[in-house]
């Protein structure tokens, strides 16, 4: 098994070099086969990889070089694969197969096809890299080179300037958020020595729950994943980020990228469990995120911003599990939500692709006639996003609501009210865009039509697999089994809660979720699909429309005055007082020689006359000295 | 015997230059570097497989009454430096294959003196040899700068020569000061070192603050900067090359190899102020950085801020941050080059370096826009780039010092890619602007140069100790 591991990313690595260094001069067809069949084949491995470790809880590690060394610092290029990387694996290469497949259809007429697969397959290589790292540092490659390819794939469309904004805010938020990780690392290196999860693990005997040091380095090391998994108050990149080719938002900004701070924080859950501090921080944050951006997404008119802003709140979400102890909850939801986020990304593009480039939701309308499959798919999608019954996203959120619940009920109720909301965002959409009557030019209508085979096969899986997936942890009362968390918590055994008398009231649970479903249905059904509905918003909805002015607030607090110090800096401080400085010195020695000069008069007599003066001071002052 | 083929070599090319024909000087100088460059590729070996002392040192008694003997040493710290003058060397003289060069004669010839001068530098063993060629170093540069310099080029380059000359005047005081308390009036290096170990606190005080005075107006750091951004943007490409990307390494290998192991007790009292200084450099720098139009003026001012880092993590005096110091050195070396390469190459085509009248070059040529993000990517030290583990055993030599001053510094990561990314997308993103629609395809030998910096960002980043490994037994010995 251990020789075939560096394969999984090195695959997609060779497939970069490839059409990296074929360009454009193979055609996109063999530009597409080469970068779907390298992650094919990192997926089976994947594969074979995910079934042996199913079989064994042993962690294996493979060594490729040592990387950097210097004094006593030493790390290694080494991979470590366990229960939790193996189900990372899975996700990473199983749905990025699946949208690589999709994009080949949708960005089949783009001229710069072949550049697109050759970043999309980078992007592969450094997020397995991530997953897959034995030490802090290789999670770092791996963090700081997916967002270089968020970066690139943002701005793929490199001519409009907005969308350059936009990926340059991605990586520099990104930055912000990494600075606090790479101080996190640094600290764990001065405490431990060592960079290596394992050996770290091993190092914590003796270390008490609470302890300064585990709480102060957990926290930093969760600012890099608010940066990378866009939590408030670094969340602002992700709608930006919605610039890029919609099978980006669904492989980056939605299924793996953005789920990269979930998988640091379960990762290091040996350290976040000894901090429960972090922890209570991460869930605050966790919920604030999931509201915040939920209540945001209720008045976005764009397709996909309203997707990314249930992005936002889903990885709210998964913190808040994380934030209560309940690893396996969050890394569940993030298999469920990979499969029917992507599935909802994919679904958008296919409308898009349909519109002719249309995003906004005012001008779509009753689409699900055109475009059945896509609207079957879609659906499928929304039912599962908003738990419908015995849908994965119904499992995995039901789960997190319940361990919430034993944590802190205040927590439980918002969180619950979060869901609701959920539910709405994502019904008013789908009435929008696929009920009612079509409010699209002619021309749009006419040249509506499905999207090819390559686009909705992936479509059909992912909505099979939205709706399935929960079965690998169907609680006990309806019959299933929890394997899944069993699967993790060999890995990131999760804080058991004391009072499980909940667990016997799923049915409630159940049937109030399908109560709440069938109101909001026929709510949005009302509102958006049957009535006109003229997008224009006032008072506290304007206030959520514009994204609470967040965006406006760190323009005016941040980077504004940043830009600022730089002229003031530069105009004020450099030029004037430290070069003028500079330059005065040497003026002083001008005017100072043009004095002194003046003593220079070419008279014998003054001459004689200093001489004498001089010595006689001298004397005075030898004889002084002498006494 | 390496130490006296390596600095004799330019100097000879130069002399050939000289004699021969004006045409010929170009390739003259260009074969001359690429001897250089496989002569350090031999020394290098030579270092690597354990050679005898003769191989590696020459010392020759040149003033016994002064006590002081043109000794030249070669260790694991100043191979770094010469591999990378003698590898920046040919680069830097393939950069102009494409351009027209008044008086080549002088020009390259100078370009090759400043290379022995610089060689020279990095292995001298002995106070007075090192401050000859200290100063020697900087006679080509300046002329270069004042012959083949840009608008106002009189008063700039007499700024820059004053002001480093007095730097230097005051690191001679400080070796005459230490000459003076060694045992048997040696200017040896050892005998130095053992002179400055023996000193009172106060006399190190002052030996002290007279090297660092010198060495920080070199780099430069804060507040010594401010004749170095006038500089580079005035001096021809090849000059900048040289200033940026070899000679101001010049500050940070004289910190490491005159001035941590001369006067412990003074460096341990002051490096607090010292290491504070830096970082006010690098966030400094970079928020100028940051409200730069002028994109050469930008790196300019980026280049302080990489230096200040270096700088902090040499006085963290830990193996890791001087390590990281001499990896970045190197990485910094690379990258500059490049990016005052990619500044040339924008200003020839398009008369302007203004990042506001330029934009959409990477629609016009994909090839150009991939060397200037690989370099940008080594410049903002993103992981496998050559930049990256040098910033990283920085901060964490500076970390371990102080973790607040790791924290400051590590701005760095955040604001050098604001500029960075900034500039990158004034200047090859968006739609084209009248003058770049028409930029032209890469010559063959801008692309040979591009290469080879792509290859060692790439290479050592993924790799880096290919670098790291040259210093360390020799760090261990001065390090913490």
């Amino acid at each position: 098994m251990e020789t075939f591991i560096p394969l999984i990313p090195l695959m997609p690595l060779i497939g970069f070099a490839i059409l990296g260094l074929a360009g454009n001069k193979i055609s996109k067809m063999l530009a597409a086969i080469i970068g779907c069949a390298s992650i094919a084949i990192s997926f089976a491995i994947s594969l074979m990889v995910f079934n042996s470790q199913m079989h064994t809880e042993e962690a294996v590690t493979v060594t490729l070089f040592k990387w950097i060394e210097a004094g006593s610092f030493k790390t290694e290029l080494a991979f470590l694969v366990d229960h939790l990387t193996a189900a990372f694996l899975l996700v990473i290469t199983g749905v990025g197969l699946l949208i690589h497949i999709y994009s080949a259809g949708y960005m089949h007429k783009d001229e710069a096809h072949n550049r697109f697969f050759t970043y999309l397959n980078l992007f592969i290589f450094f997020m397995l890299l991530l997953v897959m790292g034995n030490n802090y540092l290789v999670m770092f490659i791996g963090w700081e080179g997916v967002g270089l390819c968020s970066y690139l794939l943002i701005g793929f469309w490199h001519k409009v300037s907005e969308y350059n904004k936009a990926a340059n805010k991605a990586f520099i938020m990104n930055r912000i958020g990494d600075l606090g990780l790479l101080l996190g690392i640094l600290l764990l290196y001065k405490q431990f020595g060592t960079l290596n999860f394992l050996d770290i693990k091993a190092n914590l005997s003796g270390i008490e729950s609470g302890n300064t040091t585990i709480v102060l380095a957990t926290l930093l090391l969760f600012v890099g994943a608010m940066g990378k998994s866009a939590q408030i108050p670094l969340h602002t990149w992700l709608p930006d980020a919605m610039a890029g080719p919609t099978p980006v938002s669904a492989l980056i900004h939605a299924a793996t990228m953005v789920t990269a701070g979930i998988y640091m924080v379960v990762r290091s859950n040996f350290l976040y469990t000894l901090a429960p501090f972090t922890l209570e921080v991460i869930a605050i944050i966790g919920l604030v995120t999931a509201l915040v951006a939920a209540t945001i997404a209720l008045f976005q008119n764009d397709i996909k911003k309203v997707l990314a802003y249930s992005t936002l709140s889903q990885l709210g979400y998964m913190f808040l599990a994380l934030g209560v102890g309940a690893y396996s909850s969050g890394v569940f939801h993030v298999v469920t939500h990979a499969f029917f986020k992507a599935l909802l990304f994919l679904g958008a593009g296919s409308v898009i692709h349909a519109m002719s480039g249309e995003q906004d939701l005012l001008k779509m309308g009753g689409l699900r006639k055109k475009i059945p499959l896509t609207f079957i798919t879609f659906l499928i999608g929304v039912l599962a996003i908003s738990g419908f019954p015995f849908t994965s996203g119904f499992v995995s959120k039901d789960e997190i609501l319940l361990n919430v619940y034993y944590h802190n009920k205040l927590y439980f109720y918002l969180a619950a009210a979060g869901s609701v909301i959920t539910a709405f965002y994502m019904l008013r959409l789908l009435m929008l865009a696929f009920f009612g009557n079509f409010r699209g030019t002619k021309e749009q209508e006419h040249h509506l039509h499905e999207s090819p085979s390559s686009m909705t096969i992936p479509l059909v899986i992912l909505a099979i697999l939205s709706v399935v997936a929960g079965l690998v942890q169907l609680p006990h009362i309806y019959g299933g089994h929890p394997y899944f968390k069993e699967f993790l918590d060999t890995v990131a055994p999760s804080v058991e809660p004391e009072d499980i008398t909940m667990a016997t009231k799923e049915w409630l649970f159940l049937g109030v979720t399908t109560l709440v479903l069938g109101i909001i249905y026929f709510i949005t059904r009302r509102f958006y699909a049957e009535q006109s509905f003229s997008g224009i918003y006032t008072g506290l909805k304007k206030f959520l429309a514009n994204k609470y002015y967040i965006d406006e607030l760190y323009s005016a607090v941040i980077t504004k005055p940043l830009n600022h110090i730089g002229q003031l800096f530069y105009k004020i401080f450099d030029k004037i007082i430290i070069d003028g400085g500079v330059n005065g010195v040497g003026k002083l020695v001008n005017w100072s020689s043009t004095k002194v000069r003046l003593i220079q008069t070419g008279k014998t007599g003054f001459y004689m006359f200093a001489m004498v003066l001089s010595l006689v001071v001298f004397l005075i002052v030898g004889l002084y000295n002498l006494i | 015997m390496f130490p006296l083929l390596l600095i004799f070599l330019p100097v000879l090319t130069a002399l050939f230059i000289f004699v021969l024909p004006a045409a010929q000087s170009r390739m003259i100088a260009f074969a001359g570097a690429i001897l250089s460059l496989l002569a350090v590729l031999l020394s290098f070996n030579a270092l690597h497989a354990d050679a005898t002392d003769v191989a590696l040192s020459f010392s020759f008694n040149w003033l016994p009454s002064l006590g002081s003997n043109i000794s030249f040493g070669i260790d694991g710290i100043s191979m770094v430096l010469l591999l990378l003058t003698n590898i920046l060397l040919p680069l830097i003289i393939l950069t102009t294959f494409q351009r027209d060069i008044i008086k080549p004669k002088g020009y390259f010839s100078l370009m090759l003196l400043m290379q022995s001068a610089l060689l020279g530098v990095f292995m001298a063993t002995d106070g007075l040899v090192f401050y000859i060629f200290w100063e020697l170093a900087l006679i080509p540069i300046y002329f270069i700068c004042l012959f083949w310099g840009g608008e106002g080029r009189q008063r700039i380059t007499f700024k820059f020569f004053i002001y480093t000359l007095l730097g230097s005047l005051f690191m001679l005081v400080a070796l005459i000061i230490l000459f003076q308390h060694t045992t048997n009036h040696s200017f040896a290096i050892k005998e130095l070192y053992a002179a400055g170990a023996s000193m009172t606190f106060d006399q190190q005080a002052w030996v002290f603050w007279f090297f660092f005075l010198a060495f920080a107006i070199k780099m430069p750091v804060f507040p010594f900067h401010t004749w170095q951004p006038d500089t580079y943007v005035n001096a021809p490409t090849q000059g900048t090359m040289l200033l940026s990307g070899i000679m101001l390494k010049m500050g940070t290998y004289g910190l490491i190899r005159w001035l941590l192991p001369m006067v412990p007790q003074a460096v341990s009292a002051y490096t607090d102020l010292v290491i504070i200084l830096s970082i006010i450099s690098v966030v400094y720098a970079s928020a100028i950085a940051m409200a730069q139009v002028n994109f050469k003026r930008m790196i300019a001012y980026s280049s302080i801020a990489h230096v200040g880092l270096i700088c902090a993590g040499i006085f963290s005096y830990k193996a890791e941050g001087i390590q990281g110091a001499l990896a970045q050195m190197f990485a910094h070396g690379i990258n500059v080059v490049g990016l005052f390469f990619i500044c040339d190459i924008i200003q020839t085509n398009t008369g302007t370096d203004t990042m506001a009248n330029l934009g959409g070059i990477r629609t016009v040529n994909q090839k150009f826009a991939f060397w200037f993000l690989i370099t940008m990517l080594g410049s903002v030290a993103l992981p496998l780039t050559n930049g990256f583990a040098g910033e990283f055993l920085l901060l964490n030599g500076i970390y371990q010092y102080n973790a607040w001053f790791a924290a400051i510094g590590g701005l760095t990561i955040i604001l050098g890619a604001v500029y960075m990314l900034r500039g990158y997308q004034a200047i090859m993103l968006g739609e084209t602007s009248s003058i770049t629609t028409s930029f032209p395809a890469l010559k063959l030998s801008e692309t040979i140069v591009f290469i080879v910096i792509a290859g060692i960002i790439v290479i050592s980043g993924i790799y880096p100790k290919i670098i790291l490994d040259i210093s360390a037994w020799d760090v261990q010995l001065i390090a913490h």
